[in-house]
Formats: structure tokens, C-alpha cells, sequence
């Protein structure tokens, strides 16, 4: 086949969620979607082995999704991390998140990790030898602490160092299983933390809590350029989307030599940084939260870094974010535990 | 077929998001070129392309020739000139190191691919799910008329999905002769978090018969420009343990250098504090207030402190791949 150029059309984010059919063979390449309205009747469907499995599929809305907004009806606040650019911390973010708001004992506080090809969110919480709990109410989260219940891929693993190897399909399947399945119960914060991009895992979530309702999306970046570019697709991702933006947070701004107390830009923002970006968009800009060695070694032990090392200034930093991040979702009152 | 004037082709794997997969890539691009091998760089992150920025190129767009796409070139066959590449420290150094001192330098021509050239607007996002993806890894593979090339370096996403299985599927179809699928390399940063994600990773290579060439352990340690102590900013030494833990190769630990970030951002030739050795080679001194911004990447980029590791890399990766 002679190679096209346009650009190819986009997946439109709006369309309502239908069942995906059983298909006999892979979806081929103009494949309008199993799930679409078009689904066996375009053009593209004819000689497909899948076309009348798909034509003759039930075209109303997916049934489960009456499931998921019952199971997360008792859940308040639900906020998506998100970046276009891998490594820049969201997990990192999710984790000090719930963290924070696991330090007021009067909120309960959920943690469902979307990444199913890399999930750190275990490790990171340590508890990454655990495993899921199911009960006939459903699948139990793994409780890190008597108000912290997490979700991830990794509890499902025989072994730690296992790959996983699926396509886009699968993954939403688990995704939508994290949703329905799930006994989240009473619930103040939601947080759900994603891998990086915008495909299959940003569009599901999407659509699965859609008529629950999201309270937005925290956008994390590093101070370079070249995270930034990947940030702002992800901006344009919430918008065709329709997800509030929270606002956005910028990571590993800046780091103070231990020994000197010289401060560097190791990621230099030679375009301003996220501060910028945030004007130019005209979204909230978070806060800033300095490269500090300590955060990533407290992940690595899935210590709290919040709780480990109180006075120093990335954790003011991560404490001023949160503060705001609950400010746009409309929270009141102290939500910080020992906030003055 | 469009894969037979590529000699060796070259995964770049991680299983973690910004290790620095895409910035990897580069470099041992620029080292690989400037050993004069003809190389090409294939980006298949579709949704967060990052080449087209690494190489400065942002702007430019791919052609559609017959039979299909032309992919951008970054530079031709180069000579480069002898003049202030490193170990030359000026007319003492010179006359004290006289037999060191380098000839002009032959770079290979290097060109890439990468989704980035098709989009109309640099901040626009790619809202694809799998199946779309998979069609455009394979186009990218099929579809692209790349030069006669002793490497081709294939820049991938984070992760094992989609775009990794497309990948393998279509190459493992298409390579004319087993060897052609020279293996991979795989990134990591020292941190346990990135380990346990680079960890599936390799399993991944071991599932799917894609030999691993090295691990790259990048990020390790800062050095502070203002009092040269080395930090490690994201702690350090995991690389090559993991390495051991696999029984794979170790290419070795790459610093983080501001310097060359400042070259990717905004093109400045890397520059030092006076008495900077890397590798046993004097770099060459900064001055302050002057910041040079002419002439190509890869002739700026043998100023920078990391060129000589890459070297020492790229050595390697091709003994290992033409020595079989």
C-alpha cells in the first residue's frame, strides 16, 4: 500500500463507550473501532473477517458503566496525574499526594495505579510484596495504611520481575476491572496516577469515569523544553477530552549541592519552565518542588518522604502544592495534618 | 524491501519513562557517526516524540517520494576540522602533546525518522489507541526509504505494549537474515524504582529472543559545577548489579552533564572549568560571558565531557555486533 500522509484522524475522546465486540482477528489499521457507531458498517470494514461480529453487536452504551459510577458514587474527589513525558515524577506526585492527605486521620485516601506495563506505585508505598484480598463485596485494595488503600498490576504478578506484555485492549480491560471490581467504599480522595502519553490507558480512564466525574487532572513536568513539548500535548489531550486541568506542578526544579549549598538547574528551563507554560495555557501553576536525592531514596525504601523529613524545603514544597491542589478541587478547611 | 540497506539494527529499551531512552539514542548516534558510520535514528514514541528536539531539527518536515517516505537528514558525510576538538589545550598543550594532537575526523551521514515530522503543530496531541499505533509502527518500518546505513537506531517508548510488540512482530518478519536484528540496549537510572520497571524490561528481551548488548546505567551521579563534588543526585552503582543479576552485558554509568543538556536546549558548545579531565582528555576551558553556538551537533558535541564515554559505548556495541 502506498504510504499516506495526512495526518491520521484521532480517536474522538467524546464518542460514548460501547461494549467492544469478541473479534476473530486484530483490528486492522482503519479499523473505526469495535466499540464505534460505524463498527462493521464503514467502508474501511469491508472484507474484514471481524465485520459481522461488529455490525451485529449490541450498539448501546457499555453496561458497566452504570457499574463503575455506582461502586465510585461513595468516592468525593477523584484527580488524574498526568504528563505526556515519562520520568518527571507522577508517581512520585501520587504518592506524596496521598500521603498528605493521609496525614489528616479523618480522610480516607485511594491510590489506583493505571500504569500496567511499569507500575511503581507499590514499591514506592512499600508494599510491593503484598496481594489482593477478594472478598464476595469484591477485590480488597491493599490498605499501606488504616486510611490508605492502593491499587496496582503488581499485586497480580507471580513474580516481582514479571514483564507485561499486552496490548492496548487488555490493559483497558484491567483498567475498567480496577473500576468495577474494586471495593473502594467510602472514599474522600480518589487519586489515580497513569503512565505516560496519551493512548489507550488516558483515554479509558477517561471514559469509565466520565458520568462519575472527575475533579480534574494534576499536570507534573520537569523543567526542560524537551518534557515540556510532551506536556503540552498532554494540555491539548485534556482539553479535547474535556478534563479540568488542576493545574500543573514542576518537578526537579533546581538542586542545592550538599556540599556547597550551590544550587543548579540540572534541567535547565531555558523556555521558562512550567511557570511559563502554565501563563501562556492559562492554567494554575501548582508550585515548584526542588530535586532533592532524599525523595527518590525515601521511594525507593517506600518510606513517606513527608513524614521522614518534615522540615526540609521540597517537602514545604510538596505541603504548598497539595494545599492547592485541595484548593481547586474545593476541600475545606485543614486538610493537612500539623498545617499551621 | 525497505529494511535491506540497513546493516545492523539497534533497539533502545526501558521499561522506565525518562531515563533518558530518547537521549541515549542521540548520543550514540553522534558517537556512532563520528566513528564515520552511516547511521539512521527511528523514533516509534508516537504520543511524546522526542527526537526531532534532541537533534534540532523541529522544524523540519519528512518528504514523500515514490514508494514512500524520505527521512530528514541532520548532516551529510562530514570532515570535520582538527581545530578544538578535546585534548588540545591551546599552542603548550599542543606542542607538549604533539603525537596526541588529532587529525581532521571523518562524521558519517546521519538521518531520522520520527512522527514528530508529520504533526502540523509541535504541541499538538497523538489521542491513538493500540491498533493505530501498531499500523503506524509497521508503516514506519516498511514505508521509509532510508539510505544505505551501517546502523539504525530504533528510539522506543517506555513500556512493553503496543507499540514494543509491533515492533518486534514486524522486525522479526522483515529482517532478511537473523543478524540483521543486532539486539538491544537497555536504559536505566540507579534508582530502585527504575530498576524494578528496566527489570521487566529484560524479561521482556528474554521472552521475546532480542539479545541484550548492554545496559546503560545513565543519571549516575551530578558533578556541581560550582565546587566539582560529585553527587548522586539519583543514587547509584544499580545498573551494573542489575546487569549482573541478568547476566548481561554492562556498557557502563553515564554522569548528567548540564553542559550537554545546554546543547540540546539551546545549541551552546559544551565548555568547562579549567582542569576538567574526563577520561584522560583535558576539555576545553570556558570563559566567561562567551557562549558559541555555530557550526553542526556533531561537531560541537566532541566538546562535550560524555563524547569520550560514548565513544568508549560505541566501541563496544560494535565489536559486539560485527564481531559475530
Amino acid at each position: 500500500m502506498a504510504p499516506h500522509f495526512e495526518e491520521p484522524t484521532q480517536v474522538d475522546p467524546d464518542a460514548p463507550l460501547h461494549v467492544a465486540p469478541k473479534l476473530v482477528a486484530p483490528e486492522p489499521e482503519h479499523c473505526p473501532g469495535p466499540e464505534s457507531e460505524q463498527a462493521g458498517t464503514a467502508d474501511n470494514c469491508a472484507g474484514c473477517p471481524n465485520q459481522k461480529i461488529c455490525a451485529s453487536a449490541p450498539k448501546g452504551p457499555d453496561p458497566d458503566i452504570p457499574v463503575i459510577t455506582e461502586r465510585l458514587s461513595s468516592v468525593r474527589h477523584k484527580i488524574l496525574v498526568l504528563s505526556g513525558k515519562g520520568g518527571v515524577g507522577k508517581s512520585t506526585f501520587s504518592t506524596m499526594l496521598s500521603h498528605a492527605f493521609a496525614s489528616n486521620p479523618s480522610l480516607t485516601v485511594g491510590l489506583m495505579d493505571t500504569d500496567i506495563c511499569g507500575p511503581s506505585i507499590p514499591k514506592m508505598m512499600g508494599v510491593e510484596e503484598e496481594t489482593i484480598h477478594v472478598s464476595a463485596e469484591g477485590w480488597e485494595p491493599v490498605w499501606v495504611s488504616e486510611n490508605l488503600g492502593v491499587m496496582s498490576v503488581q499485586f497480580m504478578l507471580p513474580n516481582r520481575d514479571d514483564a507485561v506484555i499486552w496490548r492496548g485492549a487488555k490493559k483497558n480491560g484491567l483498567i475498567k476491572k480496577f473500576l468495577m471490581e474494586v471495593r473502594w467504599g467510602d472514599m474522600d480522595v480518589l487519586v489515580v496516577d497513569t503512565p505516560p502519553g496519551t493512548s489507550d490507558e488516558h483515554l479509558s480512564v477517561n471514559s469509565f469515569l466520565k458520568s462519575s466525574g472527575v475533579d480534574g487532572a494534576v499536570l507534573v513536568s520537569t523543567p526542560q523544553e524537551v518534557a515540556l513539548l510532551d506536556v503540552r500535548k498532554e494540555i491539548d489531550f485534556c482539553r479535547k477530552a474535556k478534563i479540568p486541568i488542576l493545574g500543573i506542578v514542576e518537578n526537579m526544579s533546581g538542586f542545592v549541592c550538599p556540599g556547597c549549598k550551590h544550587e543548579s538547574q540540572i534541567f535547565r528551563a531555558s523556555t521558562g519552565g512550567a511557570k511559563r507554560l502554565a501563563a501562556e495555557e492559562k492554567i494554575p501553576f501548582l508550585g515548584a518542588v526542588p530535586l532533592d536525592p532524599r525523595i527518590g531514596m525515601a521511594c525507593d525504601f517506600g518510606e513517606s518522604f513527608l513524614d521522614a523529613y518534615p522540615e526540609s524545603p521540597a517537602c514545604k514544597a510538596i505541603r504548598h502544592v497539595v494545599r492547592r491542589v485541595a484548593e481547586e478541587i474545593g476541600m475545606q478547611g485543614d486538610v493537612l495534618e500539623g498545617d499551621e | 524491501m525497505p529494511l535491506e540497506n540497513i546493516r545492523h539494527i539497534v533497539l533502545v529499551l526501558s521499561g522506565k519513562g525518562g531515563v533518558g531512552k530518547s537521549s541515549i539514542t542521540t548520543q550514540l548516534a553522534l558517537a556512532l557517526s563520528l566513528q564515520g558510520k552511516s547511521v539512521g535514528v527511528l523514533d516509534v514514541d508516537l504520543t511524546g516524540p522526542s527526537v526531532p528536539r534532541f537533534f534540532g531539527i523541529e522544524e523540519s518536515r519528512v518528504r514523500q517520494a515514490p514508494g514512500g517516505w524520505i527521512p530528514v537528514e541532520v548532516h551529510g558525510k562530514q570532515t570535520l576540522s582538527s581545530k578544538q576538538t578535546y585534548g588540545d589545550t591551546g599552542a603548550q598543550g599542543r606542542a607538549a602533546n604533539g603525537a596526541k594532537q588529532e587529525s581532521e575526523q571523518h562524521a558519517g551521514p546521519l538521518s531520522c525518522m520520527s512522527l514528530g515530522f508529520i504533526l502540523s503543530n509541535r504541541g499538538d496531541a497523538v489521542i491513538w489507541r493500540g491498533p493505530k499505533k501498531t499500523a503506524m509502527v509497521r508503516q514506519f518500518l516498511t514505508d521509509v526509504l532510508w539510505p544505505e546505513l551501517d546502523f539504525l537506531l530504533v528510539d522506543t517508548p517506555p513500556g512493553t505494549s503496543d507499540e514494543h510488540i509491533s515492533l518486534l512482530e514486524t522486525l522479526l518478519k522483515q529482517t532478511a537474515h537473523t543478524t540483521q536484528l543486532a539486539g538491544a540496549v537497555v536504559v536505566t537510572t540507579p534508582q530502585a524504582i527504575a530498576i524494578s520497571d528496566v527489570k521487566k524490561e529484560l524479561n521482556f528481551c528474554a521472552k521475546t529472543g532480542v539479545r541484550v548488548l548492554g545496559v546503560v546505567e545513565n543519571m549516575a551521579g551530578f558533578v556541581c559545577p560550582n565546587c566539582s563534588e560529585c553527587c548522586n543526585v539519583f543514587s547509584k552503582g544499580g545498573g551494573q548489579v542489575m546487569a549482573q543479576e541478568f547476566g548481561v552485558p554492562f556498557l557502563g554509568s553515564v554522569p548528567i552533564d548540564p553542559a550537554f543538556v545546554m546543547l540540546i536546549e539551546e545549541g551552546v558548545r559544551p565548555r568547562y572549568p579549567k582542569g576538567t579531565v574526563v577520561e584522560g582528555r583535558v576539555l576545553v576551558e570556558r570563559e566567561e560571558g562567551v557562549e558559541d553556538k555555530e557550526g553542526l551537533l556533531v561537531d560541537k558535541y566532541r566538546d562535550c565531557s560524555l563524547a569520550p564515554v560514548f565513544e568508549g559505548f560505541v566501541r563496544k556495541l560494535v565489536e559486539e555486533v560485527e564481531g559475530r
